[in-house]
């Protein structure tokens, strides 16, 4: 029988504080790699432009602490607890109060209202919290601040059994195209596919936390499909920041899980070029 | 890369005219801050014939909520919401005097027309590049709507702030321009 480990709820208190002020602050490497390459082929003079001074905005982000966007998003957590962890006080409270204390501390903007009054909560919570319970004594926990503008432009849809790829390609590649410079691209597209409704809209997500344009490698089809459908939208000639060129997404990333036979769940969950997640493992 | 043009505020109707889509400008000078909530009660004032917190003639309104300021800075992060949820009120603003709108995203053809009607122009700031933005910042007050927190209306001092002209008084569009000119779909 294994043996139970015990974490205090004040370790993640302060590591979900942590991630939240680190990935506010600290574009990821794979980001700002992908960016560069961009700005090195890009064509178009006001795309490149764009792309140069989103890579100095990395750079003083860093040098300052300054947050990278003022949208500092809404705090989406994902947590995977080892079914031999066993949490001393309240998990949610403790998850919800290092949130509160990033965004109190780390000088970030508090985006979150009442859906109605639009009054803000002050704090920036409620986050949303996902919780998966894997296998070990450790607890696993990814920050994303999440933007609205992005999030805004996505969107989960039932299509036909029969679409197929294609249907799906031509689905995501529609809703970049309107989404044009609205969602500031350079974007990511994840894309989940098949489950439920909820569980395709939690599969894109997921799928925008993967390390930048790394392949989905589970499946042959769905590396084609991912490769194939960004060449696609990179054909739009939307380009970064909606000013023309051949940069409007830096990578699809695909997830995929069987669903209904009647049924074609598709979440499209778009992701700005300021795609921010850590994570921690305790 | 073309020189960007330089431009301080107040932006006339004169200046308007002589922008095109497409222009890369540095923009000095005095704006204001004000986005959803800011707009609607505008708006709401305006259609009732009452006083406005903030005088709109000459204007130019940045769709913006920063950050809050660390200690010792003039403000946080600031950047571009996208403009289309104040497309609604944005002719509004422009009859009530507004000339300048700063913010990213497509608007619609009612905000369009009102641009080449008003001799207007919106200008597209960067999404993304929010800690760069807060250097062009010198000063920053918030004048209005002090209960709406971040999206309270401001009144900001800035310097050479980086923007494109999207929409100009001729009807055209950089989105649409720009895509038509590097679009590659077969």
């Amino acid at each position: 029988m294994n043996t139970i480990r015990e974490i205090s709820c004040d370790i993640i208190v302060d590591t979900v504080r942590g991630l939240f002020i680190e990935a506010s602050t600290d574009l990821g490497e794979d980001v700002l790699s992908a960016i560069k390459r961009a700005a090195e082929s890009e064509d178009s003079e006001l795309g490149r432009y764009a792309l140069d001074k989103i890579i100095e905005n990395a750079k003083i982000a860093k040098d300052t602490s300054l947050p990278l966007c003022q949208d500092t998003g809404l705090a989406v957590v994902f947590v995977e607890v080892g079914q031999d962890v066993h949490i001393t006080g309240d998990f949610n409270e403790a998850v919800q109060e290092g949130v509160r204390r990033a965004y109190r501390d780390g000088f970030l903007r508090k985006s979150i209202c009442d859906p109605i009054s639009r009054e803000n909560t002050g704090d920036n919570t409620p986050a949303v919290i996902h919780i998966d319970i894997v296998k070990g004594d450790r607890i696993r926990i990814i920050a994303m601040p999440k933007g609205g503008g992005s999030e805004n432009m996505s969107s989960s849809v039932m299509l036909l059994p029969s679409a197929g790829f294609e249907g799906i390609k031509k689905h995501i590649v529609d809703m970049v195209e309107k989404a044009g410079p609205n969602p500031c691209p350079p974007v990511i597209v994840g894309a989940g596919i098949g489950g439920s409704i909820e569980k395709s809209a939690l599969l894109a997500k997921k799928a925008l936390l993967r390390s930048l344009g790394e392949p989905n490698r589970s499946d042959p089809r769905l590396s084609r499909f991912e490769k194939e459908t960004l060449d696609e939208i990179n054909r739009l000639g939307t380009g970064p920041q909606g000013y023309g060129g051949k940069t409007t997404a830096l990578a699809v990333h695909v997830e995929m899980v069987p669903c209904h036979i009647a049924s074609l769940p598709v979440t499209v969950n778009i992701q700005c070029h300021v795609a921010r997640h850590k994570e921690a493992v305790i | 890369m073309k020189n960007p043009k330089r431009i301080h505020t107040p932006i006339t109707r004169d200046i308007c005219e002589g922008l095109n889509a497409g222009d890369m400008v540095l923009l000095s000078g005095s704006i204001i801050t004000g986005r959803d909530t800011a707009h609607k009660r505008l708006s709401m004032l305006i259609a009732e014939g009452k006083d406005l917190p903030v005088k709109l003639d000459g204007e130019t309104i940045f769709y913006a909520a920063p950050t809050p300021p660390q200690p010792g800075r003039i403000i946080g992060s600031i950047g571009p919401t996208t403009s289309y949820r104040m497309d609604e009120y944005a002719p509004d603003l422009m009859r009530a005097g507004l000339i300048g709108m700063i913010g990213k995203g497509k608007r619609s053809a009612e905000v369009r027309t009102a641009i080449i009607k008003y001799k207007a122009v919106y200008f597209g700031a960067m999404g993304g590049i929010a800690a760069l933005m807060a250097g062009c910042i010198k000063k920053a007050d918030i004048i209005a709507y002090e209960d709406l927190g971040p999206e309270s209306i401001m009144r900001l001092e800035i310097k050479d702030f980086p923007l494109i002209v999207i929409n100009d008084t001729r009807g055209e569009d950089l989105y649409e321009n720009a895509v038509s000119r590097y679009n590659m779909v077969p």
